[in-house]
């Protein structure tokens, strides 16, 4: 009989949670609470005594300092209503977990797998509010009915005494070990039900692949000989649709292309990854010969470059935007805690350095109504920035760099990126660390969490865009502590030589990272009834394919299997032996000692054809706008800094932990009060050398509105300049693509299909073009195609939006350059031309214009200003360096005046300019490849010298009175004070 | 003794500043050891052939019932394989022995849910506890801490100020009663304060005050000074690199966080 202890804090302790909560249903849902005080409840479901039950009460439950706590009855005092909001049956429960191994240790003992306990929190509420209003309490500020559960109780329904029953969330499944065979005869209308129903995201090409595969005579044969029938079981079909889906194979960035631009040119593309990135990052290797920095890409689960002769560098970014759209708390922490496994599970394994992310959203003060299933933009926000912040700061890896887009768009599906870097001794156990391979022989160890029904269609969920039918089950929680552990003895296996390879268990679960490593080997066997799972009743299909988190997959050689288990069992980590590494040329798996699903490996991994798809390019039809009306350039400079793409996002960075480690070099926010917007992150990562690790991002979706070459292009220049800017060597840098796009694939919900596909083509093009030129290598990246949102007749498509994400090196990490005016009386430069370029720019969008002159991007120029501007920093000559991005020049000098707190004055005239244009064209245009640079007067010449003949010019000098001047001629254009255009900049987002 | 004294960080179950801590150690002068618990529980190491003890920063268990509570709890009944012996009497060992014991964030919210600290009777009697900021967020910032010159703690020794970043969601210190507030006081345990850089005064106002602590303390000692835990973090400050502000001022090369441990290691050579 299960028991439940209630635990509330003693009177006159504040309760932040509950405080917490009085502010955001205010906030998210417009009710007004008095008060709220919060209750955390255990139900214990394990035979205990009273006397032991008191034991863990009043142990590990309670802090006697500020809180108290009731066994078997309720604890706090008089309110008008109470919800109280639980798991649902199977969602981890990561303090349920915390409590049950406390529980376990005062008892000395482990727990039997029916015991248990799990976790709710009561909210004991103060205030005049219908129990309507308190379900849409719960439902909008409290709870996510994909995830929890919850009961709301008036005052006078609840008697005082006894308080609420205990409910035990077990999941109770019956039977289990199931396997169905699935009919495939039929016509394309009964192929086409068999996918949707199975939410397998098949198309019908694909399941007639499938069909005419299972009927060849050879085939049946074989499986005739192994025990099976001549219909494939459902493992089987699951198999293929987890390796054969848009998320795992990538089919549309590997398609056959058939681009035709505006002048009826027709090209074809064979392969938009072959052809671009491998393509770029293959001619850029060889153009660099020996001083080639590139050791593993495009071949594991992150990329890996030199870092120096003893460690090298491992980095990936990944995207979770479809769990978060649906659960942004869950989503958010599942997409930290999974990218963490990708460096982890590249060559042999590394040790995660830092990580990155990038949210694009919606404006989280939207207040249109919401089309159904969505969830406001501002609580996806807060769940979304809590997510990776509890994922990043648990795991003990420093957040020091990412970026905040908003865009009206993103209300559809919001992009979460998460990337985390990594460094690995070159050399591990006498082998190089970057590469791994599987031997005959091997055993099949999968180590960390245990196998539920959560995470089930993943893969196959976001490889469709968000509707009605999206399967509840691909919402998860990660448990970064689980992990974490796994980590640490991962990590000793590691050093102790005791695997061949290793790889993690994400989208498609064990059947793709099974699945994927046995190509080294050419098959492997799994028993799927000896995988631990967290509840029973599992069918095999589920055991293969659920994307429980916090598992990885290794090879284990028989003769290190017994230590392995040895040492995991020591530091308190599940590793389960689950078969054999063969050469048979079978995927197989057994269940209870009979054959389940047996497919060729051939089949598997290349039975898919590529598909044929064309592009048509039509440049949209825009206009420049005509700006008649001259607008006050110092008001219009204050709304900017003002806009949600400009402004100071501090509230979210501080609830980052950027600097455990030790490493933390550059860090997000820089200046007199440390709250100047730096541009890059550099860490040192060894912390008895002063070499330095430098990262850097780039993104601007709203060019993809004019040409996403342009936008491709600016993003990796943006990255590039941001990572040159605080001093990143760019002859030692590599570059990540992710691309999230709408649907590219014209059918009938995609009538403008070739428009979009063809923007694809050209995105993939500005990016080649700016990464051979620049000479940085892709290593690594990923594509997210179906961030579209369709319900009813409502659809809302995201804008293309290429992440450039760019690392590498620094030699010494005490030349860095921050972005923050130093000193007055120093002299200010700009490096390059500015052009009449608003098109996409925020200036225009803030006066509801998109315009057409979009930023083009001269590689050759700005890479050529990028070397010198670096030797000018390594010979000690640069004092403060910020690049010109969103809101242009002025509002780049804003952010160092402000952040340095010294005045400036800035001379128009003295700016080059690609022709004679207007004022707000010179101040607001986002013109590419542009440096603002701090002198002191002694270095000048030197600096002026270095510059050379590339395009530069003395703009202004650094001022003792605090206030920015900017005159074209003897015109005073802007004069504000330094405080002024702070508030303005750090306001908006304050209060979230 | 050996002519280097030796530090011990223990790690596991969440622990991450493991490194740095152990970094922090090497440059007071100490070899330092990174231990996984799971050494300390197997027998494989034991806390008596180290003379530094650092429980360090992180998220034990994940902070799920509280910071540290989980992790408090195991090493109360956590027994050592073999020979039968608690953890938590090598850790009485250990203190009898007159060796110092560093707790931060994390390790000072462990200390402080063990019992340790303040330690005003010398054994485990909580007196005192670390919960959630006011601002009901993690924050990453950094503060100024004021050091009282006149508190036991040998860890403080001739430090007035010092910069350090705080990085808790669960750091406002809070007492049992007034009159453990008193004893605190009046013994000077309270060593070190959240500092207002303007007037060189304790501060209880945001963001100084980084999370509500009463009179703004930052970290305690136990009256021995031996014991010390605060939440700001002094292994984050090794070199100057690491300060905010280092591309704008002045600072001298080593990071001032390396007194803590050069102070350890002083008293280590002397005492022990």
């Amino acid at each position: 009989m299960a028991v439940r202890i209630e635990v509330g804090y003693r009177d006159g302790v504040r309760d932040p949670r509950g405080e917490r909560v009085v502010r955001e249903a205010l906030e998210l849902a417009g009710i007004n609470l008095q008060s709220v005080r919060t209750v955390s409840v255990y139900t214990v479901d394990i035979a205990l005594t009273e006397q032991e039950l008191e034991k863990v009460a009043s142990g590990p439950f309670t802090d006697p300092i500020i809180q108290e706590y009731a066994v078997g009855r309720p604890v706090g005092g008089v309110f008008d209503l109470l919800i109280e909001v639980g798991y649902r049956p199977g969602v981890t429960d990561n303090a349920g977990r915390s409590a049950g191994e406390a529980v376990s240790q005062l008892l000395g003992r482990s727990l039997e797998p029916h015991e248990g306990v799990f976790t709710s929190i009561q909210y004991q509420i103060h205030g005049d509010l219908s129990e309507d209003d308190a379900h849409r309490l719960a439902s909008e500020v409290l709870a996510n009915g994909l995830i929890h559960r919850w009961q709301v109780i008036p005052a006078e329904k609840y008697d005082l005494s006894t308080g609420l029953e205990p409910e035990v969330p077990r999941v109770s499944l019956i039977g289990g070990g199931r396997v169905q065979e699935v009919e495939l005869a039929g016509g394309d209308e009964h192929l086409m039900k068999i996918s949707r129903e199975g939410l397998l995201a098949l198309s019908l090409k694909e399941m007639k692949i499938i069909q005419a595969h299972f009927m060849d005579p050879d085939v049946q044969k074989n499986r005739k000989g192994m025990g099976l029938g001549p219909k494939p079981t459902d493992v089987e079909i699951e198999v293929l649709a987890q390796t054969w889906s848009e998320h795992c194979k990538h089919k549309i960035f590997n398609a056959i292309i058939r681009y035709e631009d505006e002048e009826g040119n027709v090209e074809t593309v064979d392969s938009l990854f072959a052809t671009y990135i491998v393509g770029a990052t293959e001619r850029i290797r060889k153009e660099r010969g020996e001083e080639d920095i590139c050791l593993s890409v495009f071949k594991d689960n992150a990329g890996v470059i030199r870092f120096n002769s003893d460690y090298s560098l491992v980095f990936k970014v990944e995207t979770h935007n479809s769990p978060s759209a649906l659960d942004p708390y869950g989503g958010a922490l599942t997409g930290i805690v999974g990218v963490n496994r990708d460096p982890f599970g590249t060559g042999l394994g590394a040790n995660l350095l830092f990580n990155t992310d990038v949210f694009c959203f919606a404006s989280p003060f939207y207040s249109e109504p919401l089309p159904p299933r969505i969830l406001h933009p501002r609580r996806i926000y807060e769940g979304v920035v809590e997510g990776v912040e509890h994922g990043g700061n648990k795991s003990g890896i420093p957040t020091v760099n990412g970026a905040v887009v908003f865009d009206s768009r993103f209300l559809g599906k919001p992009l979460v990126y998460c990337g985390t870097a990594a460094m690995m001794p070159a050399v591990v156990a006498g082998k190089p660390s970057h590469e791994k391979k599987v031997c005959v022989g091997d055993r099949v160890v999968m180590v960390g969490g245990r196998i539920g029904k959560d995470g089930i269609h993943g893969a196959t969920f976001s490889s469709e865009e968000l509707h009605e039918g999206s399967p509840v089950s691909a919402v998860q929680i990660g448990d970064p502590i689980t992990q974490k552990r796994m980590f640490d003895f991962l990590l000793i296996a590691r050093d102790e030589g005791l695997y061949t390879s290793i790889t993690d268990n994400g989208a498609g679960g064990l059947s793709s990272s099974v699945g994927e490593i046995a190509r080294d080997t050419n098959g492997a066997v799994l028993h799927l009834d000896l995988a631990p799972l967290k509840y029973p009743g599992l069918d095999p299909w589920e055991i293969l394919i659920s994307e429980a988190q916090e598992r990885m997959t290794v090879s284990v050689p028989p003769r290190n299997l017994a230590r392995f288990i040895e040492l995991s069992e020591k530091m308190g980590v599940e590793s389960t032996d689950l078969g054999e590494f063969d050469d048979s040329g079978y995927f197989k798996a057994t269940f209870e000692g009979r054959v389940v699903s047996c497919l060729s490996m051939e089949f598997l991994h290349e039975g898919l054809p590529q598909m044929v798809l064309d592009a048509r390019w039509e440049p949209p039809q825009l206009e420049e706008p005509v700006i008649r009306v001259a607008r006050d350039p110092a008001a219009t400079l204050l709304e900017l800094l003002g806009r949600l793409n400009i402004c100071s996002k501090e509230s979210i960075v501080r609830r980052y932990d950027h600097e455990v480690q030790g490493g933390s070099v550059v860090k997000p926010f820089t200046g007199v009060c440390n709250d100047g917007p730096s541009d890059a992150a550099v860490v040192r990562p060894i912390l008895d050398s002063f070499e330095g690790v430098v990262v850097s991002n780039g993104i601007v979706p709203r060019y993809s509105d004019i040409d996403t070459y342009a936008m491709a292009a600016n993003a990796v220049d943006e990255a590039l300049r941001n990572y040159v800017a605080v001093g990143g060597n760019p002859a030692w840098a590599a570059a990540l693509d992710n691309f999230c796009w709408c649907d590219p694939v014209q059918s009938e919900k995609t009538p403008d299909g070739t428009y979009k596909l063809a923007q694809l083509v050209r995105a993939n093009r500005g990016l080649y073009d700016a990464v051979t030129t620049f000479g940085i290598p892709l290593i690594s990246g990923k594509d997210s195609m179906k961030n579209d949102y369709i319900m009813g007749d409502i659809k809302i498509s995201i804008p293309p939006t290429l992440l450039a994400s760019v690392i590498g090196r620094m030699e010494d990490v005490r030349q860095a350059v921050t972005m923050d005016l130093k000193k007055t009386g120093n002299y200010l430069y700009i490096l390059g031309e500015t052009a009449d370029e608003l098109g996409g720019s925020e200036y225009y969008a803030h006066l509801g214009y998109i315009g057409r002159q979009v930023p083009v991007v001269n590689f050759l120029k700005a890479k050529e200003r990028y070397d010198r501007y670096h030797q000018a920093l390594r010979q000690g000559l640069v004092r403060s360096c910020h690049d010109c991005s969103d809101g242009g020049l002025a509002v780049a000098l804003a952010e160092m005046a402000f952040a340095g707190d010294v005045g400036l004055t800035v001379n128009l005239d003295a700016i080059p300019a690609a022709g004679n244009f207007r004022e707000d064209v010179t101040l607001f245009s986002e013109t590419a490849s542009r440096l603002l640079v701090e002198v002191t007067p002694s270095a000048s010449q030197k600096f002026e010298e270095l510059m050379g003949d590339t395009t530069w010019a003395r703009i202004g000098q650094s001022t003792d009175v605090h206030r920015m001047v900017i005159r074209e001629g003897e015109r005073e254009l802007i004069s504000l004070s330094l405080d002024e255009m702070k508030r303005a900049w750090q306001e908006p987002l304050s209060g979230l | 003794m050996s002519p280097t004294p030796k530090a011990i960080v223990i790690t596991g179950n969440g622990t991450n500043c493991e490194r740095e801590a152990a970094q922090a150690c090497r440059l007071g002068g100490f070899h330092a050891d990174i231990v996984h618990i799971s050494r300390i529980l197997s027998g494989e190491v034991t806390l008596d052939s180290y003379q530094f003890l650092n429980l360090t920063g992180g998220f034990l268990d994940g902070d799920d019932l509280g910071s540290a509570m989980v992790h408090a709890n195991r090493l109360k009944y956590a027994v050592v394989a073999g020979d039968g012996e608690r953890v938590l009497e090598q850790i009485s060992r250990f203190i009898s022995a007159g060796k110092p014991i560093l707790g931060v964030c994390n390790g000072f919210q462990l200390m402080v849910k063990m019992g340790l600290l303040p330690g005003l009777d010398g054994g485990f009697d909580r007196t005192a506890t670390l919960t959630f900021n006011d601002s009901g967020r993690f924050e990453d910032r950094w503060v100024t801490l004021l050091v009282d010159e006149d508190s036991p703690c040998i860890f403080t020794k001739d430090i007035q100020h010092v910069p350090l970043p705080v990085r808790h969601g669960e750091g406002k210190f809070t007492v049992r009663d007034d009159q453990i507030l008193d004893q605190l006081k009046a013994r000077r345990l309270l060593t070190v304060r959240y500092m207002d850089a303007a007037t060189g005064k304790a501060t209880m106002t945001y963001p100084d005050n980084p999370n509500g602590s009463v009179e703004g303390v930052a970290g305690v000692c136990s009256p021995s000074g031996l014991l010390f835990g605060l939440m700001p973090h002094p292994e984050a400050y090794l070199h100057r690199v690491n300060h905010p502000r280092w591309t704008r001022e002045d600072l001298p090369e080593e990071g001032a966080g390396v007194a803590f441990f050069r102070n350890a290691y002083e008293y280590v050579i002397q005492a022990l």
